[in-house]
């Protein structure tokens, strides 16, 4: 970073210099800055690559949610057509996001995976109807893609991330477990890449690890390792 | 004396000023709102920022839609105002703004059936007399709206601001004399004729810079512009003296403020940069003129919203420092100066002789009281007046030490002696 001498003109030269610099703003509606790795978005349910649904009823995500925002209901799955792999289903899944810390404690506590967060943040509605996610619009569709809803503001690829806090693996630190993966696959993408961590075994494309200083190449200088000459 | 009136008044006559009236004031609130868009544009571009650029082409209708918005606001009137003074508060700032712009010639002298017009709305005799005169009318504005407002931070920053301004105007006026004296006249148009035909003849070289440099930063304190934006305190009085107002009224303030901005660079032009004077061309020769006061108004423009991006606020004892020590008495020497280099070399140098005796008396003066007030048993620490230090630990924190300081306290005549 080069040194300014502010002496009396040296603001003066400081702030002329400043018009050639490019700009730095992010015309937000227009174009979006990259999201952090581990942002909390709405929740999506997912379902196993076969098609059943991972969600088993069993409620500890509503019991461990501090905000008291998850309603659940479990049923018996139908021995002829069984929609989970497991003894039950969730028979009602609602969330509420008039409610929802986005704390991401149910994607811990679930043992089988079966909620997850995406990145995806960008919604308002016009009523509190609209507020309370069922089922219907948390679950993946047949590709395992997150539905997208009308009054959700999605780009292209935003679909394809899912926060990364689900991917971290190396728990406690502890290198040797660090890229093995602990997770089962999921309906239209197999087994997801783990969180780009210490090692070299990352797959940031996957996880949509990109640095923001990587994206917004165009916007910084090249002496602080940008594009603009 | 205008020579548009040479001839008598007739109806040509009066519809010529009906005309340069209604252009000259259209102008001034056209450019007041491309002034306002230019200075926001500007500011975000030394700040790596984009600044405005929704409404209109490169954001240039956002003024207009600011002033959409302000005018269909609500019209608050604090219960505790008073109501006449502060309705009136706005157009005591606003229309001396815009009838100061009358006196600036921003053209050259065309003909126009027969009758001689001078390209600028009016040419009094007292010229430059007039700008001083509504510039001290503006304070009134300031100062009423704050009083009037009923509520105690508004009247701080009305009396910040008044006091700024009143303290800046001696200087300013000191250093439009200088410039009367080289020209033989109050009328801008001789002024500007005094300066015509070569830069070399412009004020702001034949004058030394000085006065000049003087003239500019007293008129930016006169603005209230940065970095003499004492009467704004966003941490501690909002606004300044407009806080209570809301609506078209504030946004008449505003006017005035980026109007008075327009036309200060248009005066500093007029005074010390020959105003409309340049090279021209033979074709369309009117415009070139225009042109090139535009060109010149345009830079000092510039370079106001390039002072306020790169200069830090003055804290308010450094601005009467930088008022009443610094520029009253350098602006009073000069305009001496200039006086006696009109009249004969003689009296140049005894001038100049006479203020370098004066500066040393008044120097070893200021000497003096600073080692009276850093003398022992004195309180005050040495140096400036409001310089705050950590006084030193005390050896001993007896009775006795506070006893004595007591006593210095009841009784600060003794303590120089």
């Amino acid at each position: 970073m080069a040194k300014y001498n502010l002496g009396f003109f040296g603001g003066f030269v400081l702030t002329l210099k400043q018009v050639l610099e490019p700009r730095v703003t992010t015309e937000y509606p227009k174009e979006k800055r990259p999201k952090p790795p581990r942002l909390h978005g709405r929740h999506v349910l997912n379902r196993y690559e076969d098609g059943m649904e991972k969600c088993i009823g069993c409620e500890l995500c509503a019991a461990v949610c501090p905000a008291d925002c998850i309603y659940v209901r479990g049923l018996d799955n139908p021995p002829d057509h069984p929609v989970s792999p497991g003894e039950r289903y969730g028979y009602v899944y609602e969330i509420n996001y008039l409610r929802c810390i986005h704390c991401d404690l149910c994607v811990e506590a679930c043992p089988t995976e079966a909620i997850t967060e995406s990145k995806m943040f960008e919604f308002s509605f016009t009523s509190r109807a609209d507020a309370v996610y069922t089922k219907r619009e948390l679950l993946v569709d047949d590709d395992g893609r997150p539905q997208q809803l009308p009054w959700e503001d999605w780009r292209e690829g935003d679909d394809e991330h899912t926060s990364g806090w689900m991917r971290a693996t190396s728990p406690s630190g502890a290198k040797e477990y660090e890229g093995s993966v602990q997770w089962s696959a999921e309906l239209g993408y197999g087994v997801r890449a783990p969180e780009g961590g210490q090692s070299d075994r990352r797959d940031d494309e996957a996880t949509g690890n990109i640095s923001i200083r990587e994206v917004q190449r165009d916007k910084i200088p090249v002496r602080y390792g940008g594009r603009v000459r | 004396m205008d020579q548009l009136f040479a001839h008598g008044v007739g109806l040509a006559v009066i519809l010529i000023v009906v005309v340069k009236v209604v252009v000259g004031f259209a102008a001034l609130l056209g450019s007041v709102t491309m002034m306002i868009w230019f200075e926001r544009k500007v500011i975000s571009d030394m700040q790596n920022r984009i600044g405005p650029n929704r409404a209109g082409p490169f954001g240039t209708l956002q003024t207009l839609a600011d002033g959409i918005k302000l005018f269909f606001k609500e019209d608050l009137i604090p219960a505790r105002a008073d109501r006449f003074v502060f309705r009136l508060a706005p157009f005591l700032a606003l229309v001396p703004a815009l009838l100061i712009f009358t006196v600036v010639p921003i053209g050259g002298v065309v003909t126009i059936a027969h009758h001689t017009v001078e390209l600028q709305v009016a040419d009094p005799p007292i010229g430059i007399l007039v700008v001083l005169a509504f510039s001290s009318i503006a304070v009134y504005g300031t100062m009423l709206a704050g009083w009037s407002s009923g509520s105690k931070y508004p009247l701080l920053g009305s009396v910040r601001a008044s006091a700024q301004m009143i303290s800046y105007e001696a200087a300013m006026g000191l250093t439009v004399v200088t410039v009367i004296l080289e020209a033989h006249s109050l009328s801008t148009r001789a002024i500007v004729d005094s300066q015509a035909t070569a830069w070399w003849h412009w004020n702001v070289l034949r004058l030394g810079v000085v006065p000049f440099v003087i003239f500019f930063i007293a008129a930016t304190a006169e603005l209230n512009r940065p970095p003499f934006d004492l009467a704004e305190g966003e941490s501690e009085l909002g606004g300044g003296f407009h806080p209570e107002y809301s609506s078209i009224r504030f946004a008449l303030f505003y006017m005035a403020e980026f109007g008075n901005t327009i036309t200060y660079s248009a005066i500093v032009v007029t005074l010390f940069f020959g105003g409309p004077d340049g090279p021209g061309f033979h074709f369309v020769h009117w415009l070139w003129p225009i042109l090139w006061f535009l060109g010149k108004t345009g830079a000092f423009l510039y370079v106001q919203v390039w002072i306020r991006a790169a200069l830090p606020r003055l804290r308010y004892d450094q601005l009467m420092d930088l008022g009443w020590k610094w520029l009253i008495p350098l602006s009073l020497a000069w305009m001496l100066v200039v006086a006696g280099a009109i009249e004969s070399l003689g009296w140049l140098f005894g001038i100049i002789g006479g203020c370098a005796l004066l500066a040393l008396v008044l120097w070893r003066a200021v000497v003096v009281s600073r080692e009276r007030r850093s003398a022992r048993g004195s309180l005050l620490p040495p140096g400036r007046p409001f310089r705050v230090e950590a006084l030193p630990p005390r050896a001993d924190a007896g009775s006795s030490a506070s006893a004595s300081d007591l006593r210095s306290l009841e009784s600060p005549g003794k303590v120089g002696g």
